[in-house]
């Protein structure tokens, strides 16, 4: 996996609460075994309409928002369905960091899993950097918004605002690093293999033939 | 001189001290996992295994069951398609290759894998279990520490046997009181959910306890468990009693002779200690609890049938403002209109979280002598549902009413198989998420209880099961 150290681009926002692994990929597209394809599943009820024709008014079709590589979203994004499409759709349309409240849980680890920085942030700091991103809007442009995980921290260069966001140290190391967990397990392997016994012989009902 | 009395410890502190491995400086702990549980969604996990030149260390504790790709038409060729196939026969393939037990479409242990893992003994009191799907927080109900993952995580899993998680905060939701008639499972954590939030309980895992919830058969508390991830919590569990133990004795997998008395001994001591601190306590009143529907895009937005369609207008939050106006907006109602009057297409009984043979039953207690006036689906968990019902004459309840008998399967829950609600429709269904586009583009489902789902059947709208069943059919 790439590592994540630092990313510069204009944001995307989408900011609804609860915007659900359904609406980020329809169940539908889940069969698809992981291919580029990903990216064009992204928002798709909501990026499309019936006839396959983009929707003018959603962010992502819209000029500046077309290529950005960071989202910002509402509380409680990527709750409900664990599908893990729903960020390889984000990843092959090129959003590396999503920037939010809060985050669905098993959301957050896939976007770990897979290079994508979730970054927690106040609500009104996220309001903040996007106040500082919108000078040009309107101008056919939006300034871009700095995020750097070394120093967990966002900026909006232009103007100096800045916030500092949550993530959790060993999440931050696996991003770093472009380290997925079987890589942050491979240290593990003779405490697992001692646990495992022990747990087998205290349970015996649970290890089952052989 | 005496010994220090130890810490009381609820039961999710018992659970992760029993299977935490070591604790990583950056903040998780890497658990032991006792049960895996996959499905024909499963299949990115296995393509990441082989990518990474892996295989699957403990074959013997992992189980498959073909449930959102299987076509539910009787018979079930008729509704396959080449790509349902395609992804049914890889999992068989992935099932086969790694030597994990397979509960194939055509055999009676087949069925969605939250149905199968109880009703097979493979979920037991006191395990980890994790499935790459997000209701695995049902077999909370069993007293297990069960929650859903993604497939990065579940690769990890079918590699180590083990899991990275940050510990939950501890909450306790204490129902108290005797639920009222026609009042079920399903009402009681709508009820939750309409009064804790969609993100509730985020960062916790759920204890569920008080009377009522004692009071509650097993299937019940799996119904209960089962909606815990729509409240945003990290699992939910009832903490197993006799009533589970009488459930999971002689099932298929479930310990045996000896080994059944030594983990019962085990498992009588799982229980949250008299005394033991929870984070955040919630208690709701059993008696105040009535059949609720969903009006809504999430499951927060439900309300007892007999309100109204609320009106933004008395919201003061403006984003919670904005969501209503946007959920009434895709659901196509206006304010002030009653529930119990909105007009419904289609009816699906049946998933993970009501699919089992007392919600058929529930069910079918209200369509006898009746008859459906809408298109109604009736799906069973699984094949063992399937066939209890069938033993019990509930099949031709189901078709004397003029609903729609089918294989076991998730169905019109994900709608992934074909089973699909056509735009604009509005559908009246058991299943756990009304969010949009879940049963398809443009469908707008309610969400209910087998119970209210039926009457909506007879009736064409919603309606308070409680009226209906006031009449004699």
């Amino acid at each position: 996996m790439t590592p994540f150290t630092a990313l510069t681009s204009v944001a995307a926002p989408l900011r609804l609460a609860n915007l659900d692994t359904d609406q980020i990929i329809p169940a539908r597209f889940l069969r698809h075994p992981r291919n580029p394809g990903y990216g064009g599943f992204l928002f798709h009820d909501l990026r499309f309409d019936g006839d396959g024709q983009e929707r003018g008014d959603f962010v992502l079709n819209r000029p500046p928002f077309r290529q950005a590589r960071i989202l910002v979203a509402g509380s409680n994004f990527g709750g409900g369905s664990s599908r893990e499409g729903a960020v390889f759709a984000l990843a092959d349309f090129g959003i590396r960091c999503v920037i939010a409240p809060s985050f669905g849980q098993i959301f957050y680890k896939n976007c770990v899993g897979n290079g994508v920085l979730p970054a927690r942030l106040a609500e009104d700091a996220i309001d903040g950097l996007l106040a500082a991103t919108e000078a040009e809007t309107g101008t056919g442009g939006a300034r871009p918004l700095c995020v750097d995980l070394e120093a967990q921290q966002i900026t909006a260069p232009q103007t100096g605002a800045a916030a500092s966001f949550e993530i959790e140290p060993f999440f931050r190391e696996m991003l770093l690093r472009g380290l997925n967990e079987i890589g942050m397990t491979q240290a593990h392997h003779a405490e697992i293999e001692a646990f495992e016994a022990a747990y087998l012989h205290r349970f015996p009902h649970i290890g089952g033939p052989g | 001189m005496r010994e220090p009395r130890p810490r009381p410890r609820t039961a999710l502190d018992k659970l992760w001290d029993t299977h935490e491995i070591l604790r990583h400086p950056g903040g998780p702990s890497l658990l032991y996992v006792s049960r895996v549980l996959v499905h024909d969604g499963s299949f990115h996990a296995f393509d990441m295994l082989r990518d990474a030149g892996l295989a699957v260390r403990r074959p013997a504790q992992i189980f498959g069951t073909a449930d959102h790709y299987v076509s539910t038409v009787p018979g079930r060729i008729a509704g396959e398609t080449a790509e349902t196939r395609r992804v049914l026969d890889l999992f068989a393939r992935n099932m086969r290759d790694n030597a994990i037990v397979h509960f194939a479409a055509g055999t009676p242990g087949q069925g969605i894998v939250h149905v199968v893992g109880p009703e097979q003994g493979i979920t037991l009191p006191g395990t980890l279990l994790v499935c790459g799907d997000s209701h695995t927080s049902t077999h909370g109900g069993l007293g297990a520490f069960a929650f859903g993952i993604g497939q990065s995580e579940l690769a990890h899993v079918l590699a180590t046997q083990t899991i990275w998680q940050h510990r939950p905060r501890r909450m306790r939701i204490a129902i108290e009181g005797r639920l009222g008639r026609f009042v079920s499972a399903k009402d009681v954590i709508l009820a939750i959910i309409a009064r804790i939030g969609t993100s509730g309980a985020m960062g916790f895992m759920i204890e569920y306890a008080g009377s009522a919830v004692r009071a509650l058969s097993v299937e019940e508390r799996l119904t209960l468990c089962n909606m815990s991830i729509e409240a945003a919590a990290r699992a939910g569990m009832v903490a197993a009693d006799d009533k589970v133990f009488d459930y999971l004795h002689g099932r298929p997998h479930a310990p045996s002779g000896a080994a059944w008395d030594h983990a019962v001994a085990i498992w009588r001591g799982l229980g949250t200690d008299p005394g033991a601190v929870f984070d955040r306590e919630v208690t709701l009143d059993a008696e105040a609890i009535a059949p609720m529907v969903s009006w809504g895009t999430t499951p927060e937005q439900t309300l007892p049938i007999d309100a109204r369609v609320p009106s933004p207008a008395a919201e003061s939050d403006p984003a919670r403002r904005a969501q209503i106006e946007a959920s009434l907006a895709y659901m196509g109602l206006t304010p002030g209109r009653p529930l119990a009057e909105i007009g419904i297409d289609v009816v699906f009984i049946g998933s993970c979280t009501n699919g089992r043979i007392e919600d058929l039953r529930a069910a079918a207690q209200v369509l006898r002598g009746r008859r459906t006036t809408v298109r109604t689906l009736v799906v069973p968990g699984s094949g063992q549902v399937r066939e209890q019902a069938r033993a019990e004459g509930l099949d031709r309840i189901f078709q004397a009413a003029g609903a729609e008998w089918r294989e076991a399967g998730c169905s019109m829950c994900v709608a992934m198989n074909g089973d699909i609600v056509a735009p604009g429709q509005r559908c009246a269904s058991t299943s756990n998420r009304n969010f949009a586009g879940r049963q398809g583009i443009g469908a707008r489902t309610h969400l209910m209880s087998p119970a209210m789902a039926a009457a909506a059947a007879v009736a064409g709208c919603l309606t308070d099961v409680r009226r209906l069943e006031a009449v004699d059919p």
